[in-house]
């Protein structure tokens, strides 16, 4: 097997996609953590590229690297501690020796139960364009897809309904002191 | 494959582009600091308290938001590619998905949720 320029990408994503975690797990301050996440992402984005799925490359980045960062970022933002010195890790050996040993078992598993690694079909060029054209085909995944946006409507309405009593509110008239 | 050599090669442009300044200055500038060059501003006003600092959780709602439209965008996109081939009714599903999805937007600014704090 000779290297090719593939090889060396490979390596590069595995890099920062491993390197990245890594860094999520030995950092102690918060905020670094969730920044080493996003280069974690981001390393995913690029394997997904490697495997010729650009569009959940494409959703790697938007969502996860775009929006979940943000949502962790902010998230941490808010926690009461943000720039605590936390104690450093305790029981590391043994976190690393049960995560290589959940590593083995599904490769493993994949190996020899699921017939092992095997080169997929040549992916057609325009894979994103017959997955719009399934989107909003009747027989294909109309309902679903419908369904989707009535789903995000429904998490947006939930999340501003729980977050909404500490809003400052002037307009609305609403029985009871709830402001803390 | 072809066209992603390209977004490779732009991405290293677009990483080294900011990075060499930043080097070229460690490497050749003098290092000579004072009282006034160490101030985190020049000029303006000082800022005052911790930097690090806990947020009000109602900027949590931002990234919500944010997160929801992003998502939207995602199944937005294919079928955006696809337009030039879909029928009649595959554009209006798709105007049917984001109109639901306006009425979010519209709940969003009724409630003030966008309100800066």
């Amino acid at each position: 097997m000779s290297l090719t320029p593939l090889h060396a990408i490979f390596a590069l994503m595995s890099l920062f996609t491993v390197g990245g975690a890594v860094g999520v797990v030995l950092n102690r301050n918060l905020i670094y953590a969730a920044m080493y996440l996003v280069l974690s992402l981001f390393g995913i984005a690029g394997l997904f590229i490697l495997l010729e799925a650009p569009f959940l490359a494409a959703v790697q980045i938007l969502v996860y690297v775009g929006a979940i960062s943000v949502l962790i970022t902010i998230t941490v933002m808010v926690t009461r501690c943000v720039f605590c010195k936390e104690p450093p890790p305790r029981q590391l050996t043994l976190v690393a020796v049960m995560a290589a040993l959940v590593m083995v078992t599904l490769g493993f598993v994949i190996m020899t139960r699921f017939g092992g690694l095997t080169p997929a079909a040549d992916v057609p060029a325009d894979s994103i364009e017959q997955l719009g054209v399934a989107f909003v085909n009747p027989q294909a995944y109309l309902v679903p897809f419908e369904v989707a946006s009535i789903l995000l409507l429904g998490a947006l309405i939930g999340a501003i309904f729980i977050a909404r009593d500490d809003l400052p509110r002037d307009e609305e008239a609403v029985g009871g002191d709830d402001h803390a | 494959m072809k066209d992603w050599t390209f977004i490779v090669i732009l991405s290293i442009v677009a990483m080294a582009t900011p990075l060499a300044p930043i080097l070229i200055g460690r490497l050749i500038g003098p290092r000579k600091g004072n009282e006034l060059k160490n101030a985190t501003y020049e000029c303006g006003v000082e800022t005052r308290g911790d930097t690090w600092v806990q947020f009000k959780v109602q900027y949590y709602i931002f990234a919500l938001v944010f997160l929801v439209f992003d998502v939207e965008v995602v199944f937005l996109y294919p079928w955006a590619v696809a337009y030039n081939r879909l029928p009649l009714f595959g554009v209006l599903a798709g105007v049917v998905f984001v109109i639901t999805l306006a009425e979010a937007l519209i709940y969003t600014i009724r409630k003030d949720a966008l309100r800066w704090i």
